[in-house]
């Protein structure tokens, strides 16, 4: 290890605090929760990084940004060579600064962490990617050189998600034609149908968009991958490769009694109508939800702590999260779970649902939990819960199911070709990320499970280098 | 790209419209039994509409609605020569077409025009196929005429009589189902109710019933589970397991009520809308 790093000193300055709107505020607006570092908190922030030569923060992120080299950039002032830096290696760098976990990636790993808190990398990440965007168009965004190539080559990327973003702006970046084909009316995945607006605003990501659009990247929506066009067809039309990029949608029931009653909800339909459809502003997008009262969101993940707030944002007066296991084992960011807390939502812990209990028009009018207890820990390291048999309703009209999703089969049953894992996941190999159809490559929540953005962004980085190894040669590789 | 409306027709005035769109790469693939998601314009809800027909060579396919809320209405004022912002598709399961000696296509009101698409293909597979359709009255038939250029039979109820069997198509088709032994396939599309009466039927018959659901739908991709139905037993999701389904196994009164979920917001957005026009 190296010298400097071994004895960290307390740090002198303490982790420079995120503005936020405050909590009885923006529980009941759409608007983004936080809101970013001013220069001279950003410049703050940066001073405290220790400039490590073995950098640990660099190795707990996913895509290997180049930590200690923005930030030293940022330290000199050169806002616009630290975004350099991070466009390198990560093309959505205003989103990752947002919604990556980071205190279990790069900040979990940063050496100021063991004795202290950890540099704020994330937050630095987003200062310098919205300045960035704020002072610069489009062009100078994508000003970068795009390289000829001796022959056209074009990529089909199915999906619009974080993965299939990372492939298009990789490879476009090297004079590759990539056309991205995506089933909804809108771009972006998860990041516009699922993350709500107050987390990432929708205009951040267009941004992004955007810029890739400027880039030369061509965007085809409402063209559903399987339906309207069969992967075969994208390689018999000549393009040398496809990435399917399509996520892990179908959402997961539990299968108990009264699931289908009038105001359950999956995460995915509550949030896709708030979000995509903007329901939050009905009557004036026509999209409709209902606006419960006494809600209850079964999860307790990020997309469980989304569809808990997006009800506070949309008049609730009570709004539980309720979780088998202790908060301790909720696999929510800690920034989200705080946020959720703060702003009034409730946890009801080691409780499970055993029935949703309708009125006489099939609404939901309460739902029974059974007490749970933790046992030994599980193959995830978590402990996990068993019943107690001590049972108890809870009145709810709404109740949100996030309890995680399974493959899409849309694209998987018009593709046979395709080589599934035994969870029916794409397989592929893990150094290119190619599938079992020669030239067909495929990665993020379709091929891990879901997963998280950055790691979706992983997969499209090495998907796109080995593509790009193959098509240009291996020089051009980054 | 934009999915112009190249004709438009009032099938029948201020209430069911027929409109052909370009929309090239769904034309192409489109089958029986697909529909589209469609969005009139960027403040427009995503709904669910039935491909009633297809045109490759010309690149348009047929849509027929029955203007029941907000978004068919807006639907509605669009013209030929302008744009609908968003068209997706060809989604859900093609219609399972199996060689039958003879099958029966019952459709009840708009339903009628879904129902054509359906019979067609039976027809081009070599099926004879019997039409059985039904509405309130005689000005309410949709696609007489086309059914009648494939099908040798198309037997009509109306309520009032006013042409063919006065009362319900379910009376046409248990009259048919006890005189013709080669009905192999009965399949119906139309208002729930109607379905679920044709299920009932068919029943006692043992011959199998084809519905088609039109549940609430958001995605149309299967990602939401808005469209879940109960079928055996057994969630399943119209947008992509359906939506036709086996009528003997669909549980009718859960989708009547899920269909009702939203009725208020509804309610209010149509009031609004005819307040502004
Ligand atoms: C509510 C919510 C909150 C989350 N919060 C976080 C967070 O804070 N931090 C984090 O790191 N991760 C978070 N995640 C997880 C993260 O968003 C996903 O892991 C990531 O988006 C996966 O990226 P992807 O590229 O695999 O696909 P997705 O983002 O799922 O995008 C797939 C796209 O493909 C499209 N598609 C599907 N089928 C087809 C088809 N047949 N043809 C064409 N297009 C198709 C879909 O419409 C979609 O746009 C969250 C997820 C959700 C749902
Ligand atoms: C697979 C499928 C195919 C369909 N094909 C046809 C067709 O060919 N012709 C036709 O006239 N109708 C068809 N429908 C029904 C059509 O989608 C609805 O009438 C339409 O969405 C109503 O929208 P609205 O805003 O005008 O009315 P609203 O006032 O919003 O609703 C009126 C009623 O329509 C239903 N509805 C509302 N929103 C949706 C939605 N997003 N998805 C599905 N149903 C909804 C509800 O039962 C509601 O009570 C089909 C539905 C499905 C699921
Ligand atoms: S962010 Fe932390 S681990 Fe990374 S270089 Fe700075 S002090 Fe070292
Ligand atoms: S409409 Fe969303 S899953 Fe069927």
């Amino acid at each position: 290890m190296n010298e400097k790093t071994k004895t960290p000193k307390k740090p002198k300055t303490p982790r420079t605090p995120m503005p936020e709107q405050p909590p009885f505020v923006r529980a009941r607006n759409f608007l983004e929760v936080t809101l970013g570092y001013a220069a001279e908190q950003a410049a703050l922030e940066a001073s405290r990084c220790l400039q490590c030569k073995t950098p640990l923060c660099r190795k707990g992120c996913p895509v290997e940004i180049d930590i200690p080299g923005f930030i030293a950039r940022l330290r000199a002032g050169d806002r616009d060579g630290a975004y350099a830096v991070l466009r390198q290696t990560n093309s959505l760098p205003a989103v990752c600064g947002r919604v990556c976990p980071q205190e279990v990636q790069c900040e979990g790993s940063c050496i100021l962490g063991k004795k202290g808190e950890p540099v704020a990398i994330g937050r630095l990440e987003r200062y310098v990617a919205d300045s960035f965007a704020a002072e610069n168009g489009c062009m100078q965004l994508t000003g970068q050189a795009t390289c000829s190539l001796p022959r056209e080559i074009r990529v089909a990327c199915i999906g619009s998600g974080p993965s299939s973003l990372t492939v298009a702006g990789y490879l476009s970046a090297l004079g590759v034609k990539v056309t991205v084909f995506e089933a909804l009316h809108e771009l972006g995945g998860v990041l516009i149908y699922g993350i709500p607006e107050f987390r990432l605003p929708k205009d951040v990501v267009r941004r992004e968009v955007d810029a890739m659009r400027a880039l030369g990247v061509e965007f085809k929506t409402n063209w559903v991958g399987g339906r309207t066009i069969l992967v075969r067809e994208l390689l018999d039309q000549g393009f040398d490769a496809v990435f399917i990029g399509v996520g892990a949608g179908l959402p997961r029931f539990m299968d108990i009694p009264g699931e289908s009653l009038i105001g359950v909800y999956s995460a995915n339909e509550y949030l896709t109508r708030v979000n995509l459809g903007r329901a939050y502003a009905f009557p004036e997008y026509d999209t409709p939800v209902t606006r419960g009262r006494h809600v209850a969101v079964f999860g307790g993940g990020n997309v469980a702590m989304d569809a808990a707030r997006t009800a506070l944002r949309l008049g609730a007066e009570s709004v539980h999260i309720v979780y088998r296991r202790t908060k301790g084992e909720m696999p929510a960011r800690r920034e989200e779970l705080e946020h959720a807390l703060e702003e009034g939502v409730k946890l009801e812990i080691l409780a499970n649902p055993l029935r949703y209990n309708g009125d006489e028009n099939r609404r939901l009018v309460s739902v029974t939990l059974e007490r749970q207890k933790l046992g030994e820990p599980d193959a995830s390291g978590r402990r996990s819960p068993a019943p107690t048999g001590e049972t108890f309703d809870l009145p709810i009209d709404t109740a949100i199911i996030a309890i995680g999703t399974r493959p899409n089969p849309i694209l998987l049953e018009s593709t046979p070709e395709l080589k599934l894992s035994k969870r029916g996941y794409i397989e592929v190999d893990p150094e290119t990320g190619e599938t079992s159809i020669p030239g067909v490559y495929a990665g993020g929540d379709i091929v891990t499970g879901a997963a998280t953005v950055i790691s979706a962004m992983g997969a499209g980085r090495r998907a796109a280098r080995s593509i790009a190894g193959k098509f240009i040669g291996e020089d051009a590789v980054r | 790209m934009p999915y112009r409306i190249v004709k438009r027709k009032d099938l029948i005035p201020g209430q069911t419209v027929l409109m052909v769109v370009d929309a090239p790469m769904i034309a192409e693939k489109a089958r029986p039994g697909n529909f589209v998601i469609l969005r009139v314009n960027d403040h427009g809800e995503r709904i669910p509409l039935t491909i009633a027909d297809r045109d490759p060579a010309a690149g348009t396919i047929t849509i027929v609605f029955l203007v029941v809320g907000k978004s068919t209405a807006l639907l509605a004022t669009l013209q030929e020569g302008e744009d609908i912002l968003d068209v997706c598709g060809p989604l859900g399961r093609p219609t399972h077409i199996e060689k039958r000696k003879a099958v029966i296509c019952v459709g009840g009101g708009t339903g009628i025009a879904a129902m054509h698409h359906i019979a067609k293909g039976h027809h081009e597979a070599g099926n004879r196929v019997v039409a059985v359709i039904g509405a309130r009255n005689k000005d309410l038939l949709l696609f007489c005429d086309e059914l009648g250029s494939f099908c040798p039979e198309v037997l009509v109820a109306t309520d009032d009589g006013s042409r063919g069997h006065k009362g319900f198509v379910t009376e046409v088709l248990r009259k048919r189902l006890e005189e013709d032994k080669d009905i192999e396939e009965v399949v119906a599309i139309g208002p729930v109710p109607m379905m679920e009466a044709v299920a009932k039927v068919t029943k006692p018959f043992g011959v199998k019933t084809t519905v088609s659901l039109n549940s609430i739908m958001v995605d149309g991709i299967g990602m939401c589970g808005a469209c879940r139905c109960t079928v055996d037993g057994h969630v399943r999701f119209a947008c992509v397991d359906g939506p036709e389904f086996d009528g003997h196994a669909v549980d009718f009164q859960e989708l009547r009520m899920r269909l009702g979920q939203f009725r208020c917001e509804e309610k209010q957005s149509f009031d609004q809308f005819k307040a502004r026009s």
